[in-house]
């Protein structure tokens, strides 16, 4: 006799027979109908209309019949809430029951009907069970409190329940505490607000014992609870870590990686050095390795994890390599995770490894799988220099292989690491262009087509390859045809006599037979500069690319960070911070990972905010290069604003970097080498939308590359592109100490030439003249380029202004400070010494503009010592205001986030001496003091950056 | 929290629902749906699915998804874990856990999902609390409850809910004491073409069933305990006395559990006990391809290796396979194309292979792809790391149990690439 016959009772009439049923006097007859009901219930039948005689049956001693009169009432109440009143009484009757089990039913099924009118009559019984005396009804009770506040918060919050709450953090019983965290965690995540979850040492305590003794899930609760506290220094984060190390060995996962996520958190303020600190990396590999025998399901969502792992602290699993290696029959969406991490893992000790696993993958059957192995393969060459010449091979075998979807994909991968290693590997390009028809995705033509253009002087019969495409240009993708057209014009350029048929085609194909305003403009673009100056062209077209950077996928640090304290959850599954996805979270508490306590720290200026709490705003910042195009929108370069307007042309540089990135898709180019233009075209008009506009031809003022200020350059256009801030002069030298001579000057930097303006003033008697001038050897090797030349001698009481150009090239010793500058003048008196202080900023070059994925991988690759924050105080500029001050001063803003109000500025620059620095800008619109974290490599210059930042800013 | 649950076959009915807040039409499936046409195998479907209004998690365990429905912000592993708990449950009270026992016992089944969860949050998921809760239905219960009107539902708090050892009731009585353990390890391994070994790992448990009478406090000591530096505990384990001397302490569950679970990573050395030598070459469609496996012992300490099965997912190309085998039985299915051979024991001296040829369908070419060889097999009386029990001791009790410690090796992934 099973329940199945419950489920046979379909025909007409069953729901009169059960109410004939449920009325029944017979126990036995009433519980198999009650039964019944609930059965039709379970797979989805309507049987509220029974309501009435089911609630009748709830007036019973026996257990499993009011235990599934309850699961009626839950399921129902809503819907019939004015019969559902007449279970009240039952309900108030039963939480007084002698028999704990009764009372923890009763407030718990009470807790579930969401009836309003219920929930007034539960607040009485609720606050006697908050309080009872056995264990098992106060931690039913405390679920019930989140039940409620589910219902009716203010109701809960009246009520002082919230407080009753609170105080059950510290009950005797591990299970009580256990549930009263998880409540009041779920509480608080619809309110970010409020202080419900305020740790202090003492309730750290308290979880922490409750810890070792509640149940699996309770331990869940309270670990995560745990994440969200603030150690008030390295040794409290400590021995927290220690007590939650054990939870390691838990054999519930979910237990396992909400410890790894409190220790990964802490682990941020403990000092490197500790010999403790690397006692718990190595604690950490082996629960992780684990994680990865557990069912596939676990798998997937350990392997997201680890992935955020691997990319903060790749030490945990460097040796662990192989437990990524993928089993054939593995699941699709761990096989992907898996090839992902192994990548991230890759490194020049395990490669040959991981190259010999790849290429076995290649051969699987699973076509998504083997296009990432293949991928893969390519990743690893850009990743791993040594293994270039390997991976090369194997994709050259690869592609033997004749498997169209694999030759491919080998295809786009072997266009990248032509990118990363010019001029290495170009003896394959033989072997590429026999698999020329075989292709039949976009991505794998254009990659080949663009392997063609800019190898064109190596292959016979470029313009015949070329040529074989054009013929169904307009079947193409628009990837495809820009492509084309590039290629073509770069052809051209090389082999200008063969190929000018070929290029008059591809231009009145692209300009005048297309609809896609991309295509035509960037036709229009090549069409004119070839016209009007092929030199140009040739400079612009042909120039060098920027190398691509090793890795293309890294997140963004601060997202990382962010992510970090959000292991285990939904977030880290999605990369993406909750506020990003999760319905319903009113304004999330960003978190962020704790600062170092350590002393390594004392770097550190003294007005450097606390950048922790779990409470300060951390936003999220650049997205992977998945949604690059969206970002673009947010990529505002700004108008040049220092320096007087561009005279001759009318160009609009917002507009610039825009266009070219979204016409080159993903593809990894810039636009910066491939489209450009002569100012002769800016006088049309300034009348140019910033979007990939569908604007006439005719109209087209200029979109120019953001390489334009090298061209401009060039052709001797425009020259007054950047000039940085320069001080007012202050006195250097006073007269009194250099007998009669008074010496005031300041730096400055004007197109690309750093000069120092100086005013030498005769205030003795006798006239000054063979003046001369010499620099001490300083940390920038600043010397004058040219000798000091004051033409006439000077007359007392005459000044003279002079302007004495300076150059880098001098001889280096580190100065302190690092901006001091020793310098000596001379004249027909004597010798005089003084020295001074320099502005960094006089050292900005004019190609400090980093490419975005670069910036990601240096930004990540820096260790996070060499991080420094500073505070720039009563700053009221805007954040465009603020990027177009500083671009004038060779301080490139790569690009711009609004998050939460929050206006984050990424921004890069050079040294003369090739230092790259980088930097986080957050500008808070109702708060004066800007917030600036620097990276450098060197990171004693940080604070000089730091000086010129302000003085930038502040004038 | 978690928000619901819905058990849906293989062929796509949802064929049980249950709410734990409010009710979630069941059209939200209709994204699972979506989501279980695009994988091409019931493995495939995604663990995690996010909708406009909630996330699904699912696992997929004897043939049916059971799909949990959340709404904010949980940890996924928290969900997972759960629903293979759920599905542990049922196995737990029905012995099977399938669509049919479960619309069989679909009021047993309601009443343990509504006390494993109250709220979403985790009520009672120890089975030996639960069944102290709802008592299993066996066919003695359902005649005696029909005959006395007594219902299987406990009406006593279960007594091991808010102790100190929350996974033991009190009261136990056995007149036969015994503790028995078993430690068995799997290798998961992978093998490349020229027989040396890629990555090899072995995940080794040691369960038990233990039924003594009263709170007995166990110590389960090793001879080689440096073997396990990697290692997950059921709860009942004293972690503390585990750090500082690498001894077990515990007081036991009543019944079955898995007491620890452990891994033998690839930094050591693990004993590979059989290899396979192929041979299996694909022609082009005009000939015949050959095929030919041999299967032999290696590492096997002098034990025999049994319970071996071939299994090899060959490619779409192949239309056919004759096969003669020196012992066994194979069959090849032309429709999932797969090969399974059914060795048995491996007899030293005579070693099992299994050779013929393969013919492919007409017209296509070679195919590109290598069959991986699957290999099962299980050895008696051997944990093939090394692990040995020292001893077993019982404190708190006065009677003298019967003891017994069992080793198994088997096969995990145990795979072949050729």
């Amino acid at each position: 006799m099973t329940d199945s016959k419950y489920f046979t009772t379909t025909k007409k009439g069953e729901i009169f027979e059960l109410k004939a049923e449920l009325n029944s006097d017979k126990k036995e007859k009433k519980k198999e109908a009650v039964k019944k009901v609930i059965a039709s219930m379970t797979v989805g039948k309507d049987v509220s209309a029974l309501f009435p005689d089911v609630v009748n049956c709830m007036q019973t001693d026996n257990l499993e019949l009011k235990k599934l009169v309850y699961l009626y009432l839950m399921n129902y109440a809503k819907s019939q809430p004015d019969m559902a009143i007449m279970a009240v009484n039952t309900f108030v009757k039963d939480c007084e029951d002698p028999n704990p089990l009764i009372r923890a039913l009763a407030v718990r099924t009470m807790g579930c009907i969401r009836v309003d009118k219920i929930t007034e009559y539960l607040c009485e019984p609720l606050r006697k069970c908050l309080k009872d005396e056995d264990p098992y009804v106060r931690k039913t009770a405390a679920v019930c409190v989140a039940k409620l506040h589910d219902i009716n918060a203010q109701l809960v919050e009246d009520q002082g329940f919230l407080d009753t709450l609170k105080d059950l953090i510290s009950d005797s019983n591990p299970m009580v505490v256990a549930n009263a965290v998880a409540a009041l965690s779920e509480i608080a995540e619809s309110h970010p607000s409020s202080n419900l979850l305020d740790l202090n040492p003492q309730s750290i305590n308290k979880l922490l014992t409750a810890l070792n003794e509640c149940t699996e899930w309770g331990q869940i609760f309270i670990l995560d609870c745990l994440a969200n506290y603030m150690p008030k220094d390295d040794r409290e984060a400590q021995s927290i870590c220690e007590r939650v190390t054990p939870r390691l060995s838990h054999a519930n996962s979910a237990v396992v990686l909400s410890a790894v996520k409190v220790l990964m958190k802490f682990m941020e303020m403990l000092s490197k050095d500790l010999d403790y600190y690397g006692t718990l990396l190595k604690k950490l590999a082996p629960p992780l390795v684990t994680l990865l025998s557990a069912e596939p399901e676990l798998q997937y969502v350990a392997l997201r994890n680890i992935n955020l792992i691997v990319q903060k602290r790749p030490e945990i699993l460097k040796h662990e390599m192989k437990v990524f290696f993928v089993k054939y029959n593995d699941p699709i969406y761990v096989k992907l995770e898996k090839l992902d991490i192994m990548i991230r893992l890759a490194s020049q000790a395990n490669i040959a490894q991981v190259l010999a696993e790849l290429k076995e993958y290649a051969t699987e059957v699973d076509v998504d799988f083997v296009r990432k192995a293949v991928r893969a393969i390519g990743r690893c060459a850009i990743k791993v220099e040594q293994s270039a010449e390997r991976c090369v091979s194997t994709l050259l075998d690869l592609i033997q292989t004749k498997v169209n979807y694999v030759v491919q994909e080998a295809i786009v991968v072997i266009k990248d690491i032509f990118r990363k290693y010019p001029n290495k590997y170009e003896s394959v390009i033989a072997t590429l262009c026999e698999n020329l028809d075989s292709l039949d995705e976009p991505e794998a033509r254009a990659a080949m087509i663009w392997i063609v253009g800019e190898y064109a002087e190596r292959i016979d019969n470029a313009d015949e390859l070329l040529e074989s495409f054009l013929e169904g240009f307009h079947d193409e993708s628009t990837q495809v045809q820009l492509q084309l057209l590039t290629a073509i014009v770069k052809l051209f350029l090389k082999k200008p006599t063969e190929t000018q048929e070929l290029v008059q085609q591809v231009l009145s194909l692209a300009t005048q037979d297309s609809d896609n305003p991309d295509l035509r403009d960037r036709g229009y673009i090549y069409w004119r500069l070839l016209s009007t100056d092929p030199v140009a062209a040739k400079e612009v077209v042909l120039a060098e690319k920027p190398l691509i950077s090793e890795e293309t996928d890294l997140i963004e640090p601060t997202l990382l960070d962010e992510l970090i304290c959000y292991i285990g959850t939904l977030a880290s599954v999605y990369h993406k911070p909750p506020s990003a996805f999760v319905e319903g979270s009113r304004g999330v508490v960003h978190k962020s990972l704790p600062p170092r306590t350590g002393s390594s720290e004392s770097a550190e200026s003294p007005d450097t905010a606390p950048s922790g709490g779990p409470a300060a705003d951390q936003p999220s910042v650049i997205p992977t290069q998945g949604d690059l195009l969206g970002d673009l929108l947010n990529l505002d370069l700004g108008p040049p604003v220092s320096g007087p307007p561009m005279a001759t042309s009318t160009v609009q540089m917002g507009a610039v970097d825009l266009l070219g990135d979204s016409l080159m898709g993903d593809e990894s180019e810039g636009l910066r080498s491939d489209v450009g233009g002569s100012p002769a075209m800016g006088g049309s008009g300034g009348s140019f939308t910033p979007a990939p506009s569908t604007t006439a031809p005719t109209n087209v003022g200029a979109p120019l590359g953001s390489g334009l200020g090298d061209l401009f350059d060039l052709t001797g256009g425009v020259g007054t592109l950047s000039g940085s801030y320069v001080a007012p002069k202050t006195v250097w030298l006073p007269a009194m100490k250099a007998k009669g001579l008074e010496i005031s000057g300041t730096f400055s930097r004007q197109v690309g030439s750093i000069s120092m303006d100086l005013v030498l003033t005769n205030k003795a008697l006798q006239v000054m003249s063979d003046f001369a001038i010499q620099f001490n050897r300083n940390s920038f090797g600043l010397a004058p380029a040219a000798p000091l030349q004051v033409h006439a001698p000077l007359a007392p009481n005459q000044s003279v202004e002079i302007s004495l150009p300076l150059n880098t090239v001098g001889s280096v010793m580190k100065m302190e400070p690092l901006n001091n500058l020793q310098v000596a003048v001379k004249n027909n008196i004597d010798v005089f010494y003084f020295s001074t202080l320099y502005p960094l900023h006089i050292l900005f070059v004019e190609d400090g503009k980093m490419e975005r994925q670069m910036f990601l991988a240096t930004w990540k690759d820096m260790p996070n010592e060499n991080e420094t924050q500073f505070q720039i105080k009563d700053c009221s500029l805007n954040a465009d205001a603020v990027s177009s001050k500083l671009q004038g001063s060779n301080i490139f803003t790569i690009a711009k986030r609004n998050v939460e109000g929050q206006d984050m500025l990424y921004q890069s620059l050079k040294l003369t001496n090739g230092i790259w620095v980088l930097a986080e800008l957050r500008i808070q619109p109702s708060n004066p003091s800007f917030t600036l974290s620097l990276k450098c490599r060197a990171p004693e210059v940080s604070q000089y950056i730091y000086q010129a930042y302000e003085t930038i800013l502040k004038n | 929290m978690i928000h619901s649950l819905f058990l849906i076959n293989a062929s796509g009915d949802i064929f049980l629902e249950k709410h734990w807040k409010s009710v979630v039409s069941r059209s939200v499936c209709d994204y699972f749906f979506e989501a279980q046409e695009r994988a091409s195998e019931a493995e495939n479907v995604p663990p995690v699915i996010p909708t406009p209004h909630h996330y699904l998690l699912s696992i997929y365990r004897h043939k049916i998804f059971f799909v949990a429905v959340i709404q904010s912000e949980v940890p996924p592993l928290f969900v997972i874990e759960f629903l293979h708990r759920v599905v542990d449950t049922f196995q737990d009270y029905f012995g099977v856990c399938s669509e049919v026992i479960i619309k069989d016992n679909v009021v047993v089944v309601y009443e343990v999902l509504e006390e494993m969860l109250d709220n979403g949050f985790p009520l009672a998921t120890e089975s030996n609390i639960l069944k102290e809760l709802i008592k299993p239905p066996t066919i003695l219960r359902t005649v005696v409850n029909t005959i006395t009107g007594s219902t299987n539902v406990g009406d006593q708090l279960p007594t091991g809910q808010l102790s100190v050892v929350p996974w033991r009731r009190t009261g136990v009585k056995y007149t036969n004491n015994e503790a028995y353990f078993d430690v068995i390890e799997e290798i998961d391994a992978i093998i490349d073409k020229s027989g040396s070994t890629i990555t090899a790992e072995i995940q080794g448990v040691i369960d038990a069933c233990v039924k003594l009478t009263g709170m007995p406090d166990l110590t389960l000591s090793f001879m080689n305990p440096r073997l396990l530096d990697d290692v997950s505990f059921h709860p009942c384990v004293r972690f503390k006395r585990w750090e500082s001397e690498r001894i077990l302490s515990f007081i036991p569950p009543d019944g079955n559990f898995r007491l620890l679970s452990y891994h033998v990573s690839a930094q050591n050395l693990v004993a590979i006990p059989v290899y396979v030598k192929h041979n299996i070459s694909f022609r082009d469609s005009s000939s015949l391809g050959r095929f030919e496996i041999t299967v032999g012992p290696k590492q096997t300490m002098g034990k025999t290796v049994e319970g071996v099965m071939v299994t090899s997912q060959m490619p779409k190309s192949v239309l056919n396979m004759t096969l003669m085998p020196s012992q066994g039985t194979h069959v090849f299915d032309p429709v999932t194309k797969l090969l399974s051979w059914d060795v048995g024991k491996i007899n030293p001296q005579k070693l099992p292979s299994l050779k013929g040829s393969v013919s492919l369908q007409a017209g296509t070419s070679k195919p590109d792809e290598n069959p991986t060889i699957n290999l099962q097999f299980k050895i008696q009386q051997l944990a093939i790391s090394g692990l040995k029990v020292n001893r077993l001791d019982m404190y708190g009790e006065k009677y003298k149990p019967f003891k017994g410690i069992k080793y198994m090796t088997k096969a995990g992934k145990f795979q072949v690439r050729t």
